[in-house]
């Protein structure tokens, strides 16, 4: 970004703050899908695997892809709500 | 617990219950819209429930907005049927909202009004950016509504016995009385009281189900593997092509991003913040009502058997009523059919207010009349387009009666992948996006995924019966979704102009700082 147009006041610090943490957030969503979908079609084998009978590998991580994709979610929220709320108030209160 | 291969089942006769139950839920939901009706005064109330809806409340709205007959029914089914392919689905559905959370919904909250044309459109030029997104908007919209008023129609006849038709006309007649006198807070709370229901209906059918194995979920797995062989707990033979499972993938992720009716529920709550929470709550939700069609697939492929599912809906679409009779009796089983037909109208009215706000508001307002229309005419119009989108659903049920559209959702998820999502990353977070860009990624990723659809093989062998299909893929959004993103990209480049770009840096401050960062 050309430093000409930098706003004196840190907006474009918080925006790139955002911006890393959306995209690394992001990334980690994408990796953790389409890990589990790259898993099904290329190692079947692994994901028969049975962790205690009845609970096979595949069904347990198909479980933890829901649940960690909202422990992600989790993760956004309250870094928002610490570093992206304080940082706007900051903003707008000028300071 | 022998599995049977034909079951006795009350489903397609005429169930007091579940006449009772729907009843109840059209009294209730037609007084809600009484109620909405005296407070809908303005655009603001009809399009944005005068932005008033709390987190919670709008969380329970996005999931009952989002949580379709298809995925209560379709998955507990496909789960029944193949056992873990089927949860391949449960995953994909939900892994879309930590997207709309990281890069939509509070840019979206901020720097538009009513529809996501309104985000695209804010610093570059009005007419062509809104035509453009109106088209994804309403292709979007169409396919979805196909899909559901045809599964709609299905639905009642299988467990109401009352015949197609009539079962379209109804749905038709209460989502537009819904929308047209109670426009998004009826639909809100419709959507609030769906999302109760069904959460609450699937939570009690798991509860009945894990009972019978001391509340473990391996035990009920262990028996399924029991009598139908290792293999429902492992892969089979639904992923065969990677790449095909990966391009559902893509458009499922993105798609939910994209979705108008969706992210039209954004502009209901009062702040960026609050839209931030509510996809949190949402999120929770949606995955805690996935995880338990783990339960109610796997039960009823136990207690109620793939085959005997198949014998009644050769879909395997029966297995969450099925179960619900074999637990708990014909009173049960009206009760879920009742949440049935709830969730799909309370859908379907979500789709059809999204629709008329890209007709009225993004159409009609700013391109037909350049923002010149008075908020009298605002709301006639928006009311002229709900009447006039809802008529045509119900048409277009009626249309595709018979056919197979369970297509049209994957369809209508990669057009939002692929022409909605990109000009609204693009728009929020690339300075150099121009107008003909926009236009050109949107149009490009409508057209694009409307004809590789047409040339895979879901249209030309599943429908068609040809014996071969152009495009090898099943979903097209691996495709259409990077090309729209090229297009948007390159074309941008080429036609760069300054004051396009210079409006970039006040919507950057509007998009994190609100209508209060405005100086």
């Amino acid at each position: 970004m050309p430093k000409a147009e930098d706003a004196p006041d840190g907006l474009h610090a918080l925006a790139a703050a955002q911006r890393r943490v959306a995209a690394t957030l992001t990334a980690a969503m994408i990796a953790l899908y389409f890990g589990f979908i790259l898993l099904i079609a290329y190692n079947k084998e692994l994901l028969a695997r049975l962790v205690v009978p009845g609970l096979s590998l595949g069904i347990l991580l198909g479980a933890l892809v829901i649940v960690c994709s909202w422990l992600l979610t989790w993760v956004y929220v309250r870094w928002a709500n610490t570093h992206y709320d304080a940082g706007r108030d900051r903003i707008r209160q000028g300071g | 617990m022998e599995p049977l291969t034909q079951v006795a089942t009350r489903i397609g006769e005429p169930n007091a219950v579940a006449m009772g139950f729907f009843f109840l839920f059209i009294v209730t939901t037609l007084g809600i819209t009484w109620w909405a009706a005296r407070r809908t005064r303005t655009t603001e109330h009809f399009y944005a429930a005068g932005r008033v809806i709390s987190p919670g409340q709008n969380g329970f709205a996005l999931a009952g907005d989002y949580m379709s007959a298809a995925s209560f029914l379709g998955i507990a089914g496909l789960v029944s049927t193949t056992g873990f392919d089927g949860l391949i689905y449960s995953t994909g559905w939900l892994v879309g909202w930590p997207v709309v959370l990281f890069l939509i919904a509070e840019p979206l909250r901020n720097l538009g009004r009513y529809t996501f044309a309104d985000v695209v459109a804010a610093r570059l030029r009005q007419a062509p950016v809104r035509i453009a997104a109106a088209v994804g908007t309403l292709a979007t919209v169409t396919l979805y509504l196909i899909a559901q008023m045809v599964g709609a129609g299905g639905l009642i006849k299988l467990m109401f016995g009352i015949p197609y038709e009539s079962a379209i006309v109804i749905v038709g007649a209460a989502m537009i009385a819904y929308v047209l006198f109670g426009g998004m807070i009826a639909t809100t709370w419709v959507q609030i009281v769906k999302a109760f229901l069904l959460l609450g209906g699937a939570a009690v059918l798991a509860t009945l189900v894990l009972l019978r194995f001391d509340m473990n979920p391996a035990a009920l797995f262990a028996a399924a593997a029991e009598r139908y062989g290792p293999g429902v707990l492992s892969p089979g033979r639904l992923v065969q092509k990677p790449l095909d499972a990966i391009s559902l993938g893509l458009a499922l992720m993105f798609g939910t991003a994209g979705l108008p009716h969706i992210l039209m529920r954004f502009y209901t709550v009062p702040d960026a913040r609050a839209a931030r929470t509510s996809v949190f709550y949402a999120t929770g939700l949606i995955g805690a009502f996935y995880l338990m069609t783990f339960i109610l697939g796997f039960g009823a492929m136990v207690f109620v058997g793939p085959d005997a599912i198949r014998g009644v809906e050769p879909g395997g679409n029966m297995a969450a009523p099925l179960l619900a009779e074999h637990l708990g009796g014909t009173a049960f089983l009206g009760f879920i059919a009742a949440v049935a037909f709830a969730t799909i109208l309370a859908v379907v009215a979500g789709l059809t207010l999204s629709g008329a706000a890209a007709l009225s508001h993004d159409l009609w307002v700013h391109v037909v009349r350049k923002d010149l229309a008075s908020p009298t005419e605002q709301l006639r119009v928006a009311r002229i387009a709900t009447v006039g989108l809802g008529i045509v659903g119900v048409l277009l049920g009626i249309t595709f009666k018979g056919q197979n559209v369970a297509f049209m959702v994957g369809l209508a998820f990669a057009i939002a992948a692929s022409a909605n999502f990109p000009a609204l990353v693009l728009s929020i977070f690339w300075r150099g996006y121009t107008t003909a860009g926009a236009v050109s990624s949107m149009l490009l990723g409508t057209i694009t995924t409307l004809l590789l659809i047409y040339l895979s093989p879901t249209v030309q062998i599943d429908i068609l019966k040809h014996e071969a299909a152009w495009f090898p893929l099943k979903n097209p959004a691996l495709v259409t979704m990077p090309l729209s993103f090229a297009a948007g990209i390159v074309v941008s480049l080429c036609t760069a102009r300054h004051e396009e770009s210079a409006g970039f840096a006040s919507q950057q401050r509007r998009m994190h700082l609100g209508a209060a960062g405005e100086p």
